[in-house]
């Protein structure tokens, strides 16, 4: 059973086709990386992925299970999470806070309009599991507007690992990262354990590649080449459309 | 802990012991208006402050329970009677403007709820065989509850001052609860609350019902307060002003609406007494609010409080933030 399969996905933005029937097969524990020239459309192949934009046709399974027609906010309840290009967080609150958020979201808990949510202690408590993870936690309490954008990158991820998926979507974790911060993410994305499905689309090669089992190649929809990491970087068609040389 | 629970503790003392000091039935009166509007004021903060949709129709819900309070007791009914149904229909009014007005957010928000709270206006006015249209419903009567007569203003006083301290409470424990919180995160990032497994739609309809509910309530101590009823309470105009109360005070603060409800009504039935254009003053208040402090008058404060006290001690201020590396 595959953790993640996609079949014969289609959308369009009025005349402009941007997925053009996409299979895409990732095993559990795998780490797939999906690269692509700007406007391939691989954002949009996970907005259909996490159910933020309908197909027009084909589907979407996880773990066996067919969610083509399963409305967004049920997909994490199911094991999917993602993290944002652009940085979605909430700005006026904590970094723990952020992450009790992310774990709220899947507790029977969140309709609760009568406790008070600072003495949930076990949500805290996992926030600050999720939280080390990312090498926050001595920072949990600080306003998110005091962070960096480093840091915030690693709030994305510990919000995402604190629900616990079992497929990861990561879109480019590692934009707009000094060097340093780069090392940081990657440390934190080499340490997830084998029994979560990562699928990530990243532009940056030098970190990238080192993570990725298979890749993916999307230009203009399509998807031009699907390989181990060797049979993708060394495919004439992957020069041609993306390294440029 | 006692820097939080004194200030707290005062004020409830200072309401309890009012009509001792304040001098004079007529401010009694006025503080009861202040009450009654500030639960008005609270409920809109519920959507406006914490859920970030901004209502210009709540006059309409705060008149249609006023309506059917003044109706009911028409028709012959007790006031127990009257004020259920005025809650039963309050609330339901709310879930209709609810299921219209949330398919959109933002200016499409306060578009149609604007609408909505026009068309109740226009029923009031036109609706004569049950409205009484521009004469309006008296109510001849005000309750009794355990036999103390509300009719007097004291009695009156302390009915609407349990209902507030009752209101206060349940917007705090709201505020603090997760449900609260799932609210403030819709009204921050919507998109990342779907995707973090939240019913954003569903959140935002509960505060719809809470916010009816509590301006419901406002609704039937304001027409057991006038003891009567006419279109004009409906009127856009109302709706405004119970959102400037809102944004004056400090939208998704729990004190910001009541400084707000306790500005506007202060403005409106003191100083007007001595300033016959107090319509100028109010308005010269609220852009002095919108530029010394946009965020309303109780976060300004504080951020100005803030700034006093660290410019007085600034090494203290560096080393508590340096303290938590």
């Amino acid at each position: 059973m595959s953790a993640l399969t996609v079949s014969a996905l289609r959308k369009s933005f009025g005349g402009l086709r941007v997925t053009k029937d996409v299979d895409l097969n990732v095993e559990p524990g795998e780490r797939r990386l999906i690269i692509g020239p700007n406007g391939a459309g691989k954002t949009t192949l996970f907005n259909l992925i996490t159910g933020e934009l309908s197909p027009d046709s084909g589907s979407i399974s996880l773990l066996g299970q067919d969610i083509t027609n399963v409305p967004s906010r049920k997909r994490p309840h199911l094991g999917m999470a993602r993290t944002y290009q652009i940085i979605t967080l909430f700005a006026r609150n904590t970094i723990v806070h952020n992450v009790r958020l992310a774990l709220l979201g899947l507790s029977p808990l969140r309709w609760n309009p009568l406790m008070d949510l600072k003495h949930q202690g076990h949500l805290t408590e996992q926030a600050q599991e999720a939280l080390k993870q990312v090498g926050l936690a001595q920072i949990a309490e600080r306003p998110l507007s005091q962070t960096s954008y480093g840091e915030r990158r690693r709030v994305e991820i510990a919000m995402a690992l604190a629900q616990k998926p079992k497929v990861l979507l990561l879109d480019e974790p590692f934009a707009g990262l000094s060097i340093d911060e780069r090392q940081d993410v990657q440390r934190c994305l080499m340490a997830i354990p084998r029994d979560v499905t990562m699928v990530m689309i990243e532009h940056n090669m030098d970190v990238a590649l080192d993570f990725a089992d298979r890749i993916t190649l999307l230009h203009f929809g399509e998807v031009i080449v699907e390989g181990t990491r060797a049979e993708v970087v060394n495919d004439p068609r992957t020069r041609e459309v993306y390294l440029g040389h | 802990m006692i820097a939080r629970t004194l200030p707290i503790a005062v004020a409830v003392l200072a309401l309890l012991t009012l009509p001792l000091w304040i001098g004079g039935t007529y401010y009694v009166n006025v503080t009861s208006q202040i009450l009654f509007y500030a639960i008005f004021a609270l409920g809109l903060n519920v959507l406006a402050g914490y859920g970030g949709l901004v209502s210009l129709g709540h006059a309409g819900l705060f008149g249609i329970s006023s309506y059917v309070v003044g109706y009911m007791l028409q028709l012959g009914y007790g006031h127990t009677a009257a004020i259920l149904m005025a809650l039963a229909v309050g609330n339901v009014s709310m879930a209709i403007y609810a299921l219209l007005s949330l398919r959109s957010t933002g200016i499409g928000f306060i578009m149609i709820t604007l609408a909505l709270g026009q068309i109740l206006w226009g029923l009031a006015y036109r609706w004569i065989s049950v409205t009484g249209g521009d004469n309006g419903i008296n109510v001849p009567t005000r309750p009794a509850p355990f036999g103390l007569s509300l009719a007097d203003s004291g009695n009156f006083y302390y009915a609407t001052l349990v209902v507030f301290l009752l209101s206060v409470i349940a917007v705090a424990i709201f505020a603090r609860s997760p449900l609260g919180a799932a609210l403030m995160g819709t009204r921050d990032q919507p998109r990342r609350m779907n995707a973090l497994g939240y019913h954003v739609l569903a959140i935002r309809f509960w505060a719809c019902l809470f916010s009816g509910l509590l301006t419901s309530v406002s609704g039937i101590l304001f027409v057991y307060y006038t003891q009567f009823i006419s279109p004009q309470t409906l009127a856009l105009t109302s709706s405004a002003e119970v959102l400037l109360m809102v944004i004056s005070g400090g939208p998704g603060t729990l004190l910001g609406p009541i400084v707000g409800a306790g500005l506007v009504v202060v403005v409106k039935n003191v100083v007007s007494g001595f300033i016959e254009r107090w319509n100028f003053l109010l308005g010269a208040i609220f852009v002095a609010i919108v530029i010394l402090m946009p965020e309303g008058l109780v976060p300004g404060t504080v951020r100005l409080w803030r700034l006093a006290t660290r410019k007085r001690a600034p090494a203290k201020a560096e080393i508590k933030t340096e303290g938590k590396p």
